[in-house]
């Protein structure tokens, strides 16, 4: 919400606008007080160099249709033409002329060389281009008694003043208004609020207009009539602050609409009295039922749409939001009704939602209007539009009706001081309160070592003790609650999991792996594509429709992240994600959990299996390749499935070739995918210490031939059970396919290390193993090769 | 005899002193100090010598020329042995700048590097690491928040809504992303008593258009402190702690009024740079009273702050990276920078 400082001076005053240091202060202050100040706008600076000047006559272009020489005098005696492309002046009139060498707000500079690159001496100026309106339909005309080359400035009347652009946390509803920010400003630098607005009090006779309440979403409906209203213009004061603040001039009875608005925060609606058949009644709308809204579109509404009706049922305004176009004030206007309301913030939030329409009133209305400020807001309407119709009389006995719908007005809550200080950590007496909470109308009374706090009808937000001491705590300052550091009993750590997971990042980081982030949420065909089955969640409301499905693997995003590196010639690249996926169970939460996702590019399944052995070893965990089936989306005859006990944990191997033509990759790619929450509860055991055998070792070589059919770990397996006791290690070293060995076998070569605890190892220890290795072997059908 | 024992040292010496290998040196320890070699072929001849003077004489000539002899070859071998050392050192130069660059290092992701060191400067305060799901219900990420159906500041956190089936409306199911690492206070309040020390980094989740200062999917990390007569000055002090802990000395930090509905009073704190400049840094607050009884937990007898900000954010302002989307597009190029 933006507010401008002269506007808040009037209730201060609170800074020079010409002062910068002051100005700096106010905006401080505002931040101290949760009022945040996104910006500072310096505006009506005058441009130096635009003066008043008289039109003296018009030519029209010969060649041009458009364009026209414009004679001017500009004080100075002189005669002087511009080229100038608008046509709404004429002899006689006085417009804004910037001279040569004149820079404008745009940064341009007016030359001797004009539209069209034509001689000219200067520039006549619209409102927009001085940067004092929104019109650009024309040249701005002044006043046709001005004084000829004074700063247009001057004849405009426009000062320098400051834009305080504030971001209103959603708890503050009364500094939707000027004076709600200058009482609160006010209260903080301890200054008496001035009171700006005089009393008009009703000066006409009786005029009463029946109104009823139909729905308990209006809680009050205030409706009063006046009359000697002539429509006209604004005082050029009042045009310039709305204009500031963003709202066009429009007349002045509009014109004072939006002024009362601004600066009280009470929405209000001044109708054609002649327009509304005779009264009011507020209802919800029937299913269906039309209504063109003051911005010309036809609005269609559902019950929970509150309209305001005429005297004929006629709906003449969506109660809160926006008047009706029909009963808009005209030229001819004499009698006005003025509607002041007060909605229910939800029903209203709902509606301009559902219209998307949210208009000034609306944002005032849905945060929550003060339900006692149409008197107020009625005197200062009268008290303004007297100004330029001084003839208005504002008549007696108005209606103000009241539904069930109307807030509490007589709310009040009991704050104990010791839970102030307990929840700020001040040591506050309850004579410091008083002086805190009363300039912002919240009177607090003592009652022994408790208050009484009365709350007041604007801040429908304050509602519980702690409401009360956060206002205590803003007036107080934030910045004068001390600081402490509270001593935890316990002392601070990561848990072992994530300890585990710290260790997990460390090991792949170590084997030359990068860590990357990829979406878990991905388009609804992404799974299948990766050749991963399963129904996945889905987002019902995805701001894009390829960003639909949670994933049920980290695959995919690794791939697309291969994918990309290849095609800016990175190939090799080697990748792994610690990640949730969230496969759905029944109607509850998905069962969610953590997996390690690992590719390598360009290189083959027995690489995955060098970072599982990594893992296994740095992690103390186990499970074994189980190649006999092959996870989804997966080599058919390079991967397995990595068995935990009964538990299936993952997969590992190699990419499917057809998962890596989908995703675009051309490398080969070795893949390791295993669910970690197991693998990072699991407990490492302490490690306890074993002495160093100091006995000799012997290591004994072993090539066996083996079908192609059999695992090698099977092999390595009954090897080691074969050596027993004596074992120390065992490592395949050689594998050989081709002469000498038979067609769907190879020779698998492995190194016994060998040694006993107690004792040197004698050649018959080598020969019992040896033989006992040979008939391990033969139970796989793997024979000695000679 | 002893013209002969001279004769052989000294044929012996010069050969020694003539050897240009270890292969000779050895042959000619073998012919002269082996057991058939010329002086052990001269010491078996002793027994014919009859006069006993005359033998240990001998003798002793003959034992001082097995010495010279050895001392001679020993010295000649370890030269030797020295020279082929360098030899072979001298051939087998290496230019060390020739070696094939092989990036062998992998890379943390930034934002868990960032991710990381927040932990470990909350777990240097005393604080534990607490985790919770990413698929929340609305149960835990607003009503248990002081959010309850229809209250208006849902609005402000755009929503993702989860469901089974694509033709669900959303909300229906009652599941969505977590906007918020909030839900983690309250499951760690209804999973633990008091005190409670913990942050909660985490993964989340708003329904945001990507662009250079925002993504969809970010990270946050949550604080929560309920422990008996916590007060704003202990968030207070805790928000100035962390500030210098992480980002160093000459930081500074402040608390400003704000609004959450989880927390009461509620605040912006904003960090002071040595520059003077002022950056906001997250949201922070006293844990409202109604978040403290979802949480199981009696506010009379317990009150807590809460704090929160982004992840993401501190790894963008720590390296100056200008789009936070290039964190999210997994180039080699960018990972490996870091």
């Amino acid at each position: 919400m933006k507010v401008l400082l002269s506007w808040l001076n009037e209730f201060g005053p609170f800074a020079d606008p010409t002062d910068a240091e002051a100005v700096d202060a106010v905006a401080a202050d505002l931040t101290a007080l949760g009022l945040a100040v996104e910006e500072v706008i310096s505006t009506g600076s005058p441009v130096e160099g635009v003066v008043a000047a008289r039109v003296l006559r018009v030519e029209q272009h010969p060649d041009a249709a458009k364009v026209r020489r414009v004679w001017v005098d500009a004080g100075d005696g002189e005669e002087r033409h511009v080229w100038c492309g608008a046509s709404n002046m004429a002899a006689g009139d006085v417009v804004p002329l910037a001279t040569l060498g004149t820079t404008m707000p745009n940064g341009m500079t007016i030359e001797r060389r004009g539209i069209l690159g034509i001689d000219s001496e200067g520039m006549l100026c619209s409102a927009v281009e001085l940067g004092i309106g929104e019109d650009h339909s024309g040249i701005l005309l002044l006043d046709g008694d001005a004084e000829l080359g004074a700063s247009y400035a001057e004849v405009l009347g426009i000062q320098p003043d400051v834009i305080f652009d504030l971001d209103l946390t959603r708890n503050r509803p009364d500094c939707w208004s000027i004076a709600g920010v200058a009482r609160d400003l006010a209260a903080w630098r301890s200054q008496p609020l001035s009171q700006v607005d005089g009393r008009f009090a009703a000066n006409g006779d009786n005029r009463s207009i029946p109104v009823s309440i139909h729905s308990s979403a209006c809680g009050r409906f205030t409706a009063t009539v006046m009359s000697g209203v002539r429509v006209g213009s604004s005082p050029e004061w009042m045009a310039r602050r709305l204009e500031a603040l963003g709202m066009r001039s429009i007349n002045n009875v509009v014109d004072v609409s939006n002024y009362v608005m601004l600066e009280l925060g009470q929405p209000n609606h001044a109708y054609d009295l002649a327009a509304i058949g005779g009264g009011f009644s507020v209802r919800s709308a029937r299913d269906g039922e039309k209504l063109t809204t003051l911005d010309d579109v036809e609005r269609t509404c559902v019950p929970d749409d509150v309209l305001i009706c005429d005297g004929n049922d006629v709906p003449v305004g969506l109660g809160g939001v926006m008047g009706g176009a029909d009963s808009e004030i005209s030229q001819s206007t004499s009698e006005v009704v003025l509607e002041i309301a007060w909605f229910a913030p939800l029903g209203i939030m709902k509606t301009a939602s559902r219209h998307g329409l949210r208009s000034e009133a609306s944002a005032r209305y849905e945060r929550g209007v003060d339900p006692l400020l149409a008197e107020r807001a009625v005197q200062r309407f009268a008290e303004l539009l007297s100004l330029t119709c001084p003839d208005l009389v504002v008549h007696a006995g108005g209606a103000d009706e009241r539904s069930s719908g109307m807030p509490d007005l007589s709310r009040s809550v009991v704050v104990r001081m010791s839970e102030v200080n307990r929840i700020l950590g001040t040591d506050l007496k309850p004579g410091d309160i008083p002086s805190l909470l009363d300039p912002i109308g919240l009177t607090a009374v003592l009652n022994s070592d408790a208050l009484e706090v009365s709350l007041p009808s604007w801040r429908p937000d304050v509602t519980s003790e702690v409401d009360v001491i956060e206002e205590i705590a803003r007036h107080f300052g934030y910045e004068h609650i001390g600081r402490s550091v509270p001593k935890p009993t316990g002392h601070g750590h990561l848990s072992q999991m994530q300890i585990r997971r710290r260790r997990l990042r460390e090991v792949l980081v170590g084997h030359g792996i990068s860590e990357a982030m990829p979406n878990p949420i991905v388009a609804p065909d992404t799974m299948e594509r990766a050749g991963v089955s399963g129904d996945t969640l889905r987002i019902l409301n995805p701001l894009v429709a390829d960003e639909s499905a949670l994933r049920l693997s980290l695959r995919p995003g690794l791939l697309t992240a291969l994918a990309h590196n290849e095609h800016h010639r990175r190939s090799g690249v080697s990748l792994f994600e610690i990640g949730r996926v969230y496969p759905p169970t029944g109607d509850g939460l998905p069962s969610e959990h953590e997996v390690l996702g690992v590719v390598l590019a360009g290189r083959d399944a027995h690489a995955a299996v060098a970072v599982w052995r990594e893992i296994s070893a740095a992690l103390g965990v186990g499970a074994m390749i189980d190649q006999s089936s092959t996870p989804d989306g997966m080599h058919a005859t390079r991967s397995g499935v990595l068995r935990a006990g009964r538990d299936v944990i993952g997969g590992i191997g190699e990419i499917a070739p057809e998962v890596l033509e989908k995703f675009g990759v051309s490398e080969r790619v070795a893949v390791l995918e295993i669910r970690i929450d197991g693998i990072l509860s699991a407990s490492r055991g302490s490690g306890s210490y074993r002495p160093i055998n100091r006995m000799p070792s012997s290591d004994l070589d072993l090539a066996f031939v083996m079908s192609d059919d059999v695992a090698a770990d099977r092999l390595e397996r009954a090897l080691r059970q074969a050596a027993a006791a004596l074992l120390v290690d065992v490592n395949l070293f050689d594998t050989y396919r081709g002469r000498g060995v038979p067609e769907g076998h190879r020779s698998l070569a492995w190194r016994l290390r060998l040694q006993a605890r107690d004792r040197n190892l004698t050649d018959a220890d080598v020969a019992d193993v040896k033989s006992a290795c040979e008939a391990a072997a033969a139970k796989l059908g793997a024979e000695l090769r000679s | 005899m002893t013209d002969d024992i001279t004769a052989a040292v000294d044929a012996a010496l010069g050969r020694v002193e003539g050897a240009a290998t270890l292969e000779a040196i050895e042959a000619i320890s073998a012919e002269t100090l082996g057991k058939k070699g010329v002086l052990a072929e001269l010491k078996s001849t002793l027994s014919k010598v009859d006069d006993i003077e005359e033998r240990k004489a001998l003798g002793r000539a003959l034992n001082q020329a097995f010495t010279a002899v050895g001392a001679a070859i020993d010295e000649r071998r370890a030269q030797l042995v020295d020279e082929e050392r360098s030899a072979r050192v001298q051939a087998e130069r290496l230019d060390l700048t020739e070696a094939m660059h092989q990036a062998n290092r992998g890379h943390l992701h930034l934002v868990t590097q960032a991710w990381q060191e927040l932990e470990d400067v909350f777990v240097g305060l005393g604080f534990t690491v607490a985790e919770g799901p990413e698929v929340e219900t609305d149960w835990h990420n607003f009503e248990a928040l002081n959010m309850g159906e229809g209250h208006p500041a849902r609005g402000e956190f755009d929503t993702l809504f989860i469901g089974h089936d694509e033709n669900e409306r959303p909300g229906d199911s009652g599941l969505l992303l977590r906007t918020h690492t909030s839900p983690v206070q309250i499951r760690t309040m209804l999973e633990s008593e008091p005190p409670i020390y913990i942050v909660a980094p985490g993964r989340v989740f708003r329904r945001d258009t990507p662009d250079a200062t925002h993504m969809p999917v970010f990270h946050q990390i949550e604080g929560l402190v309920v422990d008996r007569n916590i007060s704003m000055a202990d968030l207070a002090g805790t928000i100035e702690a962390f500030t210098r802990a992480f980002f160093g000395e000459g930081f500074t930090s402040r608390l400003r009024p704000s609004y959450f509905p989880f927390t009461e009073p509620s605040a912006e704190f904003d960090i002071r740079r040595p520059d003077g400049s002022w950056l906001e840094l997250g949201g922070c607050g006293m844990v409202h009273p109604e978040v403290l009884r979802a949480g199981g937990v009696d506010p009379e007898e317990w009150s807590g702050f809460a704090f929160g900000f982004g992840i993401d954010r501190m790894a963008v302002m720590r390296h100056g990276i200008t789009d936070i989307r290039d964190m999210y597009v997994n180039d080699i190029r960018f990972i490996e920078q870091f």
